[in-house]
Order: C-alpha cells, then sequence, then structure tokens
C-alpha cells in the first residue's frame, strides 16, 4: 500500500479551464507531489475509480459535470467518500461556498489560489486523511471485515435488531491440561495458530467471529450482512474447522507434540444481533435463546463424544446436502426440557 | 483614476512564485484560450446559452485574475452574473471586453518577453 505522506502524495486537479490546470499542477509539483488532471467532473470520477488518488482539487462551474455533482457522487460512493476534496474556485457567492462544505468538501481556496495558502491546506487535509487511514487499518484489525464495512456504512449505535441467523460455538477440548503441560508461549503460539485456521474457515463461509474467549469462539453467519442459506454455511464452515484441525494435528505429530480435538455447536433461528457494551466499548454480538442453545449443544459435544452437533433448525437448513444422525431429545445442561440434537457426520466417527 | 491593464505586483508575484520560464508558457496558453473564450461567448449570446455563456464568463474572470487583469476581469465578471439580461450582456459588452482584451493580449507579451 502507498503510504500518503504530507509531500510526495498524489493529487487529482479537475478544472476545465487549461490556464488554471496549468497554473495549479504547477503549484503542486513545486510542492512536491505528484499530479494528474481532468477537465470536467465526468473524466474525474472516472479516473477517480481507476486508480487511488490521496486527494481531489476541484473547480466547480464545469461543463458535463460539474463540482457540486461530483461532491453529490463522491459523498454516495463507500470507497470514494473519505477521499479529501478541496474545492478551489472563483465562485460567486457565500451560499455556493457553503454548498460545497455541505456536501462534503473539505476546504475552499479562491481562485487565484495563493500558493502559500495551498500548500498549507493540503498539509491539513493529508494528515486528516492519514489518521482516518489509520483507523480504518485498526478497525479492521479488531473488527471483522463485515463489521467494519457495517460500522463505516451505517455508523455506530448500540442496541440491535431482530435477524434469522446461526450461530457456532467451538471450543478446544481439553484444553486446561494440555495448557499446563506446555509453556505460556506455546499455549499462545498454538492459539494463534488455531484461530488463525478457525477465523479463515468461518470467514471462508461468511460467518464472522464476534467473540474468542481462552480456546473458545462464538461465530455468526448472517448478520451484519445477509448470507444465504447461512445455516449450511454455519455446517460447512464446522466441517472445514474440523478438517483444518485435522491438519494442523499432523504437523503438531511429526513435531512430538499431543494433537488437538475440537467440539462445535450450532442453532439457527431469531436473534437480536448489534452493538452491546457501552458508547466507548461495545463489541458486535448476538443475543437471544438460539445463543445460548448453541452454547450449550456445544458443551454437549463431550458428552455425545461427536465433533459437531446441531438443533433441529440447523438440521431443516441442510436438506440431505450434509449427512447427519439423529440423536434423538437429550437434556442440555442448564435446560429444562430434552432438546432434539443431531451429529454432523464426519467419516472417521462414523 | 483609471487602472492598470495588468496590475504588475501580482504578474511579479506570479512571476516569482511559478518561475519565469513557466509564466512565459502559461500566457502563451492564455493567449490561444482566451480568443477562444471570447467566440464562445458570442456563440452562446447568439444562441441564448446561458449556462453555457456564464461558465465561459467565469473561465475568463478567472484567468484575469490569476495575472492580474483586473480591468478584464471586471468586465468578464459583470457578464458572468449578467443571466444575460440584454442590458448588461449584448454586442457592446462583448466589443468592449474584446478590445480590453486586445490591449491585456499586448501587455502580456511584452511583460513575458521583458
Amino acid at each position: 500500500m502507498r503510504e500518503s505522506s504530507q509531500s510526495g502524495a498524489r493529487l487529482l486537479v479537475v478544472d476545465d479551464n487549461k490556464v488554471n490546470r496549468l497554473l495549479l499542477t504547477r503549484s503542486l509539483e513545486q510542492q512536491g507531489h505528484s499530479v494528474a488532471t481532468a477537465e470536467n467532473g465526468r473524466a474525474a470520477l472516472e479516473m477517480l475509480r481507476r486508480e487511488p488518488f490521496d486527494l481531489l482539487l476541484l473547480d466547480i462551474e464545469m461543463p458535463e459535470m460539474d463540482g457540486f455533482q461530483v461532491l453529490e457522487q463522491l459523498k454516495g460512493d463507500l470507497q470514494l467518500r473519505d477521499l479529501p476534496v478541496i474545492v478551489t474556485s472563483s465562485l460567486e457567492g457565500v451560499d455556493n461556498v457553503v454548498r460545497c462544505i455541505e456536501l462534503g468538501a473539505e476546504d475552499y481556496l479562491q481562485k487565484p489560489v495563493n500558493p502559500v495558502l495551498l500548500r498549507a491546506r493540503i498539509g491539513a487535509s493529508l494528515e486528516k486523511k492519514r489518521l482516518r487511514d489509520q483507523q480504518k487499518v485498526l478497525l479492521r484489525r479488531f473488527a471483522a471485515p463485515e463489521v467494519a464495512q457495517d460500522l463505516q456504512a451505517s455508523g455506530f449505535t448500540l442496541g440491535g435488531k431482530r435477524v434469522e441467523a446461526s450461530v457456532l460455538f467451538s471450543d478446544i477440548r481439553g484444553f486446561t491440561p494440555l495448557a499446563e503441560s506446555q509453556s505460556p508461549e506455546e499455549t499462545i503460539e498454538l492459539l494463534n495458530t488455531y484461530y488463525t485456521l478457525m477465523f479463515s474457515a468461518i470467514s471462508g463461509h461468511g460467518g464472522i467471529v464476534s467473540l474468542m474467549i481462552g480456546d473458545g469462539l462464538m461465530a455468526i453467519f448472517g448478520a451484519p450482512l445477509p448470507v444465504s442459506e447461512h445455516r449450511e454455511s454455519a455446517v460447512r464452515a464446522a466441517l472445514e474447522m474440523i478438517e483444518l484441525v485435522d491438519l494442523f494435528n499432523l504437523e503438531r505429530a511429526a513435531a512430538g507434540k499431543p494433537e488437538i480435538r475440537i467440539g462445535v455447536g450450532i442453532a439457527s433461528g431469531e436473534m437480536v444481533a448489534g452493538y452491546a457494551g457501552t458508547t466507548d466499548r461495545a463489541t458486535y454480538t448476538c443475543i437471544g435463546d438460539i445463543v445460548n442453545l448453541a452454547s450449550r449443544i456445544e458443551q454437549h459435544t463431550k458428552v455425545a463424544r461427536r465433533s459437531i452437533l446441531i438443533d433441529v433448525a440447523t438440521r431443516e437448513g441442510i436438506g440431505e446436502r450434509v449427512p447427519v444422525e439423529a440423536l434423538g431429545a437429550v437434556l442440555l445442561k442448564g435446560k429444562t426440557l430434552p432438546t432434539e440434537v443431531f451429529a454432523v457426520t464426519i467419516a472417521e466417527e462414523r | 483614476m483609471t487602472q492598470a491593464t495588468i496590475d504588475r505586483a501580482t504578474f511579479d508575484e506570479l512571476k516569482q512564485t511559478a518561475g519565469a520560464d513557466f509564466v512565459t508558457e502559461l500566457v502563451d496558453t492564455f493567449l490561444v484560450e482566451a480568443p477562444r473564450m471570447l467566440d464562445e461567448l458570442r456563440r452562446a449570446l447568439a444562441a441564448k446559452e446561458a449556462d453555457k455563456f456564464r461558465r465561459t464568463a467565469h473561465s475568463l474572470k478567472s484567468n484575469s485574475s490569476t495575472f492580474g487583469a483586473l480591468p478584464l476581469g471586471a468586465l468578464a465578471r459583470e457578464l458572468e452574473l449578467s443571466g444575460m439580461d440584454p442590458a448588461k450582456a449584448n454586442d457592446a459588452k462583448l466589443d468592449a471586453l474584446a478590445a480590453e482584451y486586445s490591449k491585456v493580449a499586448a501587455a502580456l507579451t511584452e511583460l513575458k518577453n521583458a
């Protein structure tokens, strides 16, 4: 990824007037930036969608598509709406300048543009962009891409909405004795590899990991973004998780380390999904009986000695596409009534 | 008091910040573009294309201020804001604009070679 530092940024100048384009380009190049130009708004948008720019210098009065229309288009474009825009124009009337700012322009410079002022405004805009880019990277690191996208698109509000989704819980069996038998450094390394594999299986099937606690995790399929066939996606993710753990075990065996086993529980239905916590610190999660049920079913994998257990609603979502075995109604821990549970058939467990 | 065709302070500052060679190139570009704008204004006025007329006058105003051609800029601005009102935008006004431009072109040609 290209760094946008204060100097040496890549800028796009849009102006229908050749003298203005030449002059602005000259000013910007003297300040160490690389500059591309466009003659009207439509051409500028095409360039912005084709290649990355750090900042846009935009004229307003232009044929084809004027600066106001460009600002409107940028505002509605998820990829481009954070691009800083400095309007350079000799517009008449304060209301026009106000309109630019309201449409999202970062700044307004009256033409002819004073080079010193231009340098200061560009420096400030690029610095703000750098901070925003940094925040985006952080957001991606600490939230699933779908959650980051949802946050960027809809903003952050505590509270949830009802969704149809599947919840998956998994943990490593016998993790505590395993952790006690090795150094903490080895345990961290094990967990990092384990989580990398699990994340890959889950996100590969459209799910997001919403919680990680010790050796356990919770994943959601169907929220915040809808996933078609979320029940089957969750089951397929679980199967891939088991496969990846098997591969991981081959490596561990070769290194003389004990193998690990995981248990996975899945339940599907209506739940409330959203941001829970405080306005300062919150997490995207799901809440409801279904979530509780998925957790209980996962705990039951130890009793049933099966790797993947699912509830009846998930069972109904996969049809005959994934073989399962009915285990009948079992009394799950913490439940007063028996619950029907199905084991997803895995070759070696058959 | 009559205003100078070209405000020397503005022109000298442009030369100093952008560089003499570059300003020569910039003046040459303007001397090619400006007559086109004058033609465009006459055509847009005759065809009653108000947007085109306003935009072209705006462009000419903008370039005039870059070179310090203040009287030319003022005439262009009047046309930009005229809304093509026949009292404010007519052949006589365009003739006055063309006459002022001729003075600007001569002055700029002299200044760029100075």
